[in-house]
């Protein structure tokens, strides 16, 4: 019993003392809540080293979906959020949780389907109508079901289409993107993903994008700083910094960089509304 | 078939070419859930220590519901946690939800109902006169209690095991308290629901078979301790 004590007392000291050194000071850590889809596309792993380098700030991700991101900061636990889900955001902000919406990216969404097509959604013209064929033919749809930015948007558009989605062929999974569009991919069914996190796994995916390109499936992405005057220790300057530089033309340049197989996954657009504090 | 033996080879590729980033995980893993343990251990067995040996009011009750507490869900834990933890939260102030710290709380409180449920089991299968006998010899309470923890040691032991196994691959309680921050709060099992849900199945096969060798190492460890562990004449 000792022996082991003292063994196990040596190999936590010394991955204590390996492993971890986070000898940041904690004015330097920044928390950010953000969508799955801009860490599962990549983009982040991407993005995040530069400006670590420039402004010196560790930046530390949680990944969730937008409803719960929201939420995290909401409550105050992170310092900023970037998120894709413009009405909300704006009750965030009216609210007093955070201080302004700044524009920084969008890229569009899209309905996947089989191959097959077993609903004829190809033939549609607009996203709800793309839906209302899906649910006439009843044939396999899963829903992110998670209350994030893509969940929003479906049920937006199940609204536009007239229709309450549910029975067998309705799915609601629960998960993030890249699970649900492996569902979706082992199941032969249909659903609505954001562009990013497809081309990220389009190599591991059977599904084939059965409609896209129409007004309605626009996925812009904001960022927004945890008001200060409702949590005054938080890390607002660091926030703050993360902001100007996603807004820059260093981080919207970085932003139009990122790029899978040659595409890109996001067009910046900060530029439109005045960025300025 | 194909997919399986394919991610398996780039997953042994992956640990055997050095991938520094999923070495830093393990390392997360194992420093969290090791120092969870060392925390709950001498509380936990001390705690099932006064279960078998105390005798007094509402004892029954206690140990009822120390087992009762190894059936809770790890998301129930981390939910409660985080909602302690979180700024909205009674301890909100010490901002500890997100950090490692967190995590370290979360896995005690999953580890310490098992510690001392095993523990308790172990120590009330001791011989009762082995504590007699040690206080007649004038042994102190102290001597006393690690005379009987010795007697017990190989119960323990599993006790500690067991306890190990299940915080080591929790994914729940560590997803929600930790929030999975890659170089902080990433470790082995939330990082393998993340790949996984990338459909980066190598890297997932990979942690988890980083876990399995842990887990064999530690179990082989336990026969070396148990020595001549059978029951002999």
């Amino acid at each position: 019993m000792k022996k082991l004590l003292s063994t196990l007392l040596l190999a936590s000291a010394f991955l204590c003392g390996v492993v971890y050194a986070d000898d940041k000071p904690a004015n330097m850590t920044l928390k950010m809540a953000t969508t799955t889809s801009t860490e599962n596309s990549g983009l982040l792993t991407d993005l995040l080293p530069k400006f670590e380098k420039e402004s010196g700030y560790s930046i530390q991700v949680i990944a969730v979906g937008t409803g719960k991101a929201l939420k995290m900061g909401e409550d105050g636990d992170v310092d900023v959020v970037l998120v894709h889900a413009p009405a909300a955001e704006k009750e965030f902000v009216e609210k007093g949780y955070g201080d302004k919406r700044y524009p920084v990216m969008y890229n569009d969404f899209i309905v996947l389907g089989p191959d097959a097509d077993p609903a004829g959604v190809r033939d549609t013209k607009t996203a709800p109508e793309s839906f209302a064929k899906i649910a006439e033919k009843q044939a396999i749809f899963i829903s992110r079901g998670d209350d994030s930015g893509t969940d929003k948007k479906e049920k937006q558009l199940w609204e536009t289409a007239g229709i309450k989605p549910a029975g067998d062929w309705y799915r609601e999974a629960g998960q993030g993107m890249g699970k649900v569009i492996q569902m979706a991919g082992e199941l032969e069914g249909y659903t609505l993903a954001d562009r990013g996190t497809w081309l990220a796994g389009v190599d591991k995916s059977p599904l084939k994008i059965v409609h896209e390109g129409d007004k309605d499936l626009f996925n812009p992405y904001g960022v927004i700083a945890v008001s200060q005057t409702r949590y005054p220790d938080i890390n607002h300057t660091g926030a703050q910094a993360f902001i100007d530089w996603i807004v820059s033309a260093k981080g919207q340049q970085a932003i139009a960089d990122f790029k899978i197989n040659g595409t890109p996954l996001f067009t910046p657009n900060a530029d439109k509304p005045a960025t300025a504090k | 078939m194909d997919a399986l033996i394919d991610a398996s080879l780039k997953a042994l590729h992956l640990l055997f070419s050095g991938d520094m980033a999923l070495w830093e995980i393990v390392g997360i893993s194992f420093r969290v859930s090791l120092l969870a343990l060392l925390i709950a251990t001498p509380p936990a067995v001390l705690l099932a220590f006064v279960l078998a040996y105390g005798n007094f009011p509402g004892r029954r009750l206690i140990i009822a519901l120390f087992s009762t507490l190894l059936s809770v869900p790890t998301v129930v834990i981390g939910l409660t946690l985080y909602l302690i933890l979180s700024r909205q939260g009674p301890l909100g102030e010490w901002h500890l939800l997100f950090t490692q710290n967190a995590m370290i709380i979360g896995q005690i409180a999953l580890a310490f109902p098992m510690l001392v449920s095993i523990g308790h089991s172990a120590l009330q299968a001791a011989d009762r006169r082995a504590w007699e006998t040690a206080r007649t010899l004038g042994a102190s309470h102290l001597r006393a209690l690690l005379t009987i923890i010795y007697e017990v040691r190989f119960g323990l032991l599993a006790a500690v095991l067991a306890s190990f196994g299940r915080i080591i691959s929790e994914v729940g309680a560590s997803m929600m308290l930790g929030g999975n921050i890659l170089h902080h709060t990433r470790n082995i099992p939330t990082a393998i629901a993340l790949e996984t849900s990338k459909g980066e199945f190598a890297q997932g096969i990979a942690l988890g078979m980083v876990l399995l060798v842990m887990a064999a190492t530690l179990n082989v460890l336990l026969h070396h301790f148990q020595g001549k562990g059978f029951v002999g004449s």
